[in-house]
């Protein structure tokens, strides 16, 4: 069905707009601002055009930093992705073991991204960790302040003990919204569990799922607290994911031009990848469903 | 799956899941030269000298109410603006919708790091700086776009006719939308209320950069745990099982929703 054809609506979109725009769109261009500038001090600025960009582009550290990031963003997005939708089939449709199940899920979400980080440290501390302690138990040498693979491995188990609930939680709403009747249909044809889930329960859930892998590529893009806090970036260089470098340019060496290159460069680069993916999902599976 | 392995899987999940918090519980039970010096998977002498101080403590206990006043005042200012502003995406089509609906998930793309000056600057210039409102406008920046996508998706599993009809039976778009769709749509409402909620609850740095003493946040004063003798792990500890818990509620409120009204979600 078409939609009304009204531009009035844009009344009705008014208030976002002014409350999104009042946060957005003069900080983004105060940034874009420093981008093109060298910073001395208050009153003290030169214009420097597209020096930073092109520092930006050049700096091996960035290069390898954003490496690291897009291994980290891809390799959350391939467990946590399949993870979350695995638990949202296995809980409960009905009974208290919904509400106990929802209750569950929703607990690591609501601890601060800072908190989080200190509280693994000391879950992961070999002495008086309860994970840490384990490892040493079982005999496995195993130190993610030395080694980076363990250093990964722990940051891995962070992130997706944190943050899989959120797609498990979006993934279970979009399984409760099948009409029963696709079911039953579907038991009628004899379908296969696994054809019920791909032809039936995967399509049905192509929207919350759209969000779900959009929200965890933005933000796991653009994690900081949580490496910073467990592993600092280390050992070496090997967590210094892109924010953390980021921060240590703007902040450590308060250098303003050319971090916020660097933000602009890291934006568009979040923006674009984002877009690709909402394009891909808006168009999979278009046919089979028409 | 059949059902037996569905239960023990998910059940084992949701132990690994509770492994941390548990860890966590147990150390606020502890003193902190208790949590340090021995490893222990239970308290043995249980104390709740961490949480009594976290409730008298001005200091403490204020960081909480800060934190609910600015995370409940950005919830209701997504929600409302976001819900016109969804009905608007999922029923007409207006100039430049497409991209005013892209470009209001970019604005969860920015680094947050150097933006943090420029938005000090800002609220700054509105004499805004250490109110709760300041931290409520400011996670709307990331908050409202979210409302709007997710309330998007709910409404446009609602059936075009139901506006249709209301129309024809001459409510005024107001009434119709207040005492007929929204009732439609509350387990969306619900879902986005706790999402909202969630993320400017845990949401640190705007907060941080935009207080200073009287709205500032929980998560904020947790940071101040580190003294000279190191940190005090039994502390920090009973601050973030407490953290959870005002959030744990709104879930508990929504779950019904979440569990039965999601009929309607985005399919």
């Amino acid at each position: 069905m078409e939609k009304w054809e009204d531009n009035r609506a844009w009344f009705l979109v008014l208030p976002v707009f002014i409350i999104v725009a009042f946060s957005a769109i003069i900080p983004l261009m105060t940034v874009v601002n420093y981008s093109v500038q060298d910073i001395f001090g208050p009153g003290q600025r030169v214009f420097v055009g597209a020096e930073w960009f092109e520092d930006v582009l050049h700096d091996s550290r960035l290069r390898d930093a954003l490496w690291r990031q897009f291994l980290f963003s891809g390799l959350v997005l391939l467990i946590e992705i399949p993870l979350g939708i695995i638990i949202a089939l296995m809980m409960p449709k009905r009974g208290w073991g919904v509400s106990a199940s929802l209750v569950t899920l929703a607990l690591p979400l609501l601890i601060p991204w800072n908190v989080i980080g200190t509280i693994w440290i000391i879950f992961t501390r070999p002495d008086i960790g309860l994970l840490g302690a384990t490892v040493n138990t079982l005999g496995l040498a195993f130190d993610h302040t030395a080694r980076p693979l363990d250093a990964w491995i722990t940051l891995m188990f962070m992130e997706v003990w944190h943050w899989t609930p959120l797609v498990a939680l979006l993934a279970y709403a979009g399984l409760r919204a099948i009409p029963e009747a696709y079911y039953q249909a579907a038991r009628i044809d004899g379908a296969s569990a696994w054809a019920t889930f791909r032809y039936i329960q995967l399509p049905k859930m192509r929207g919350v799922l759209t969000i779900a892998l959009l929200l965890r590529f933005m933000d796991s893009f653009l994690i900081y607290a949580e490496p910073f806090v467990l592993t600092g970036g280390g050992p070496g260089n090997s967590t210094t994911f892109l924010s953390i470098y980021l921060v240590k340019i703007a902040v450590g060496q308060f250098d303003l031009g050319p971090a916020a290159a660097f933000s602009l460069v890291y934006f568009l680069i979040i923006l674009l990848f984002s877009w690709l993916f909402y394009q891909v999902l808006q168009n999979v599976g278009k046919g089979e469903q028409g | 799956m059949n059902g037996k392995l569905k239960i023990v899987g998910l059940g084992f999940y949701f132990v690994l899941l509770l492994l941390p918090i548990y860890w966590m519980l147990n150390m606020s039970l502890r003193t902190n030269a208790d949590i340090l010096g021995t490893f222990r998977l239970y308290p043995t002498e249980i104390t709740f000298g961490n949480y009594i101080k976290i409730f008298t403590d001005k200091a403490w206990y204020s960081g909480y109410l800060n934190s609910i006043i600015y995370v409940s005042i950005n919830t209701l200012i997504s929600l409302v603006t976001a819900l016109p502003a969804a009905y608007a995406f999922s029923r007409y089509r207006f100039m430049g919708d497409k991209h005013l609906f892209f470009w209001l998930l970019t604005n969860r793309m920015a680094p947050a790091a150097v933006f943090l000056l420029p938005f000090f600057q800002l609220y700054s210039t509105f004499g805004l700086i250490d109110t709760h409102i300041a931290v409520a406008l400011a996670h709307c920046l990331f908050n409202v776009p979210l409302a709007v996508w997710i309330l998007e998706g709910f409404m446009s599993g609602i059936p075009r006719e139901i506006d249709e009809t209301a129309y024809l039976d001459g409510y005024s778009f107001s009434r119709f939308f207040i005492t007929i769709f929204i009732p439609l749509i509350r387990a969306g409402v619900g879902v986005t209320a706790f999402f909202c909620f969630m993320f400017s609850w845990v949401e640190l740095l705007f907060a941080r950069t935009l207080t200073t003493t009287n709205a500032k946040p929980i998560a904020a004063t947790m940071t101040r745990t580190v003294s000279a003798t190191g940190l005090d792990w039994g502390l920090l500890a009973a601050a973030g099982i407490l953290t959870i818990v005002p959030g744990a509620l709104v879930i508990w409120f929504v779950r019904n929703h979440l569990a039965k009204g999601f009929a309607l979600g985005r399919v």
